[in-house]
């Protein structure tokens, strides 16, 4: 770890936005942190006396849950905000929303949105620092730095890693980040989907791109199987939940051919049938559930940088 | 009425093929003459050394807002961006609310133009009823309102049996149909153009092939109708191939495309400026050399604004919800200055062609060129004055430009309107005597 580094962002907007020295500094703080969560008393002060809104405009309970107690565990204030989300909004628009939180006198909104961009509209507008909770297809940043820290923990490194992406690459906000992110950290990554699903250009963000899973998984060391977002419009781009399955879903039989030590990552939450059989779901490949654990101090991490930039630890 | 001597400016005239330094006598709203070593006592002198004398833009395709949206903009409003830009007719497009596609309405707006433009002000009607694509327009009904073209602008006539009928109807009236070319089925929810962009970005992309489809529909329509068509904002190389094509095959076809096509790439959408979004969106740095080559070589007519306002909390949204368009009238000629001339894609004169004389010409207007006798419609231009492109500096009542900040050249000093001076030395003048004259 080079100690040189410091955090000097307001944001997280995106991986795509920052170093790979940036995404080593946040890594690195996540392991203080994580020893945090282990203890019986699992609090720090490290943002005493500050405040964290989340402000969600999609329904979430896993992302909202890991952010507010990474927040709690950090001392900071937090209040939730679920904000109704159509196309056509007649109320508050975004900015207005957020210069009227930021009046409450508070630190960190971390912003979830069904449309892509929206933090760095967000961020643009207000002082306060933004921290992407998720938008549209576009990033989830503390999605793929949880990722990368538990295939970290697992493996003991990214340099040289063969990690796969499985599923619907297009409308996925956490394969971009994930493919940011590891491309930065030395790692060799796959994305692998019926072509309906990889979305035009993808090759140039680094990315190897196949329509056959036998061979995203022959070499892979890691590979990370995204939901199948059965209510979004990928629906009519394969032709059944059965036959995706078939041609693309993580079974025990597809698994024989892959290193014995192959990780299985997975954002959650699963369906189990549709791209993920339970066998290996909750089979000793698995770390669907470390993702979890290691999710808070991932965003404690996130928390503590943006609240405190110019710092390095 | 004031008569004016232009001194020593650089005359350029497509039109008449002049490109040279001479004196201009403006008198009674005409052009009286034009010459070497002009004299007279009694004319207001201009001097225009170091400075083009061209007739004055027109542009092809501005959005003045007016009735419905004048929080957007109004006709005066929108006509004082025009005069800022060296604009002295402008066709403003029939997407008002309501729709300019019926006689009365039309009365209506040309009873304000009447009232408030500061330049001429030309209007396009709309080819079917609501812009709804189902019902053709009356078009000779409007036609005897004065109106120069038609357009469902903003909105693609999606039906190919209703966009024959119209340009057989239009041929009829003489009307040009200035045709938006995007088959909304390809385009869908798009909102930038698709690609490793909108890939990275997130967003729904716009395949190119939303444009050019319909625009080799349209070209096959036209050849078969045997009418003329005008396609609006050509963005894409394909389309220019296609149309460089049909040209060459005898279909009657004339073309404009927009600063921002040939000055911005996709890339600058990064951001999620909302002010980079337009429809249709902004391509590759391929489609740029494209259209600047298309402009060079005579396949692109015109350089047309598309000025489009939208309010800053119309366009202070989320980028999948702000409206398509930027304001284009005051930046349009510093654009070609800065991007075509400077960089050898067109000569000034060429840049005056595509921006006065053939506009005029498509439209079958007698303007656009500099003769004796001529109504005196005509822009000083100082070519070498650099300057920033300020927010503060707008007439538009919208400040949607994504090219606020940049660093332009060429500026417009003086603008004649019928032998008005409308713009003196940047100042535009207010006389209200003068408005209603046009």
């Amino acid at each position: 770890m080079n100690n040189k580094v410091i955090w000097t962002k307001k944001d997280l907007l995106g991986l795509e936005y920052l170093s790979r020295e940036e995404i080593e500094l946040i890594l690195y703080t996540a392991e203080s942190f994580k020893e945090v969560t282990t203890r019986q008393i699992k609090k720090v002060p490290a943002l005493r006396g500050k405040t964290v809104v989340n402000l969600f405009y999609e329904p979430s309970t896993r992302t909202r849950t890991s952010f507010e107690l990474a927040a709690k565990r950090l001392s900071a204030d937090v209040i939730n905000m679920q904000v109704e989300s159509s196309s056509v909004r007649k109320g508050e628009t975004l900015i207005d929303t957020g210069r009227n939180i930021e009046a409450l006198k508070i630190d960190i909104i971390v912003v979830r949105h069904d449309c892509s961009g929206a933090p760095n509209i967000l961020a643009r507008a207000v002082k306060s620092s933004v921290v992407n909770a998720g938008d549209g297809w576009h990033e989830h940043p503390t999605q793929a730095l949880l990722d990368i820290f538990t295939l970290k923990s697992k493996i003991g490194r990214t340099e040289g890693l063969n990690v796969s992406i499985i599923g619907d690459i297009a409308h996925s906000r956490v394969a971009r980040s994930n493919i940011w992110g590891l491309t930065k950290l030395g790692a060799k990554v796959t994305v692998c989907a019926p072509d309906t699903l990889i979305p035009d250009g993808i090759e140039k963000m680094g990315v190897k791109v196949t329509t056959d899973l036998d061979e995203a998984l022959e070499e892979a060391d890691a590979i990370n199987v995204l939901r199948m977002q059965l209510e979004r419009d990928s629906r009519n781009a394969f032709p059944s939940r059965l036959e995706y399955f078939k041609r693309y879903g993580i079974t025990k039989e597809r698994l024989k051919k892959c290193k014995k030590e192959i990780v299985v990552m997975h954002p959650g939450p699963i369906n189990r049938g549709v791209e993920i059989s339970s066998e290996i779901a909750d089979g000793p490949n698995s770390v669907i559930l470390e993702q979890v654990t290691n999710g808070i101090a991932v965003r404690m991490a996130v928390l503590y940088l943006v609240a405190n930039p110019k710092s390095a630890l | 009425m004031k008569e004016y001597l232009i001194k020593n400016g650089r005359v350029i005239d497509p039109a008449n093929r002049i490109d040279d330094v001479a004196d201009v006598v403006i008198s009674e709203g005409k052009i009286e003459k034009i010459g070497k070593d002009l004299n007279g006592r009694s004319l207001q002198i201009i001097d225009a050394k170091g400075k083009f004398v061209v007739p004055g833009l027109i542009d092809l395709h501005t959005h003045l807002r007016e009735p419905g949206r004048e929080d957007e903009e109004t006709v005066l409003s929108g006509t004082r961006a025009a005069i800022r830009g060296g604009f002295t007719t402008v066709v403003c497009m029939p997407n008002t609310e309501p729709a300019l596609d019926n006689p009365k309405t039309i009365k209506q707006v040309k009873t304000i133009i009447k009232k408030d433009a500061l330049c001429n002000v030309l209007i396009a009607g709309t080819i079917t009823d609501g812009r709804a694509g189902k019902k053709l327009s009356k078009f000779e009904a409007m036609k005897g309102e004065g109106i120069v073209a038609i357009s469902d602008d903003g909105s693609p006539v999606e039906d190919g049996h209703i966009m024959f009928s119209a340009l057989k109807e239009a041929k009829k009236e003489s009307l040009l149909v200035i045709d938006h070319c995007e088959d909304l089925k390809l385009s869908t929810r798009g909102v930038i153009n698709k690609g490793f962009i909108s890939t990275k970005m997130g967003l729904h992309g716009m395949p190119k092939e939303a444009e050019y489809e319909r625009v080799r529909r349209d070209l096959g329509l036209a050849k078969k109708a045997s009418s003329r068509i005008h396609i609006a904002h050509v963005s894409c190389k394909e389309s220019v191939e296609l149309i460089r094509k049909a040209k060459a095959n005898g279909v009657k076809v004339t073309c404009e495309t927009a600063p921002h096509y040939f000055a911005l790439t996709e890339e600058c959408c990064v951001t999620y400026d909302t002010n980079t979004k337009m429809n249709p969106p902004l391509r590759t740095t391929g489609d740029v050399n494209a259209i600047k080559e298309a402009l060079s070589d005579g396949t692109i007519d015109a350089i047309a604004t598309d000025h489009a306002p939208h309010t800053d909390s119309e366009k202070g949204v989320e980028f999948d919800f702000a409206p398509f368009g930027v304001i284009g009238l005051e930046t349009a000629l510093s654009l070609a200055a800065v991007e075509l001339v400077e960089r050898g894609a067109l000569s000034w004169p060429d840049a005056i062609l595509k921006m006065s004389t053939n506009p005029a010409r498509i439209l079958g207007l007698d303007k656009g060129g500099l003769k004796t006798g001529g109504q005196a419609d005509i822009v000083i231009i100082d070519p070498n004055k650099e300057y920033v492109y300020e927010e503060e500096s707008i007439e538009s009542k919208c400040k949607n430009s994504p090219f606020i900040g940049w660093r332009l050249k060429a500026k417009v000093t003086h603008v004649f309107v019928a032998g008005e001076l409308v713009m003196n030395d940047e100042v535009i003048i207010y006389a209200a005597e003068m408005i209603g004259r046009l």
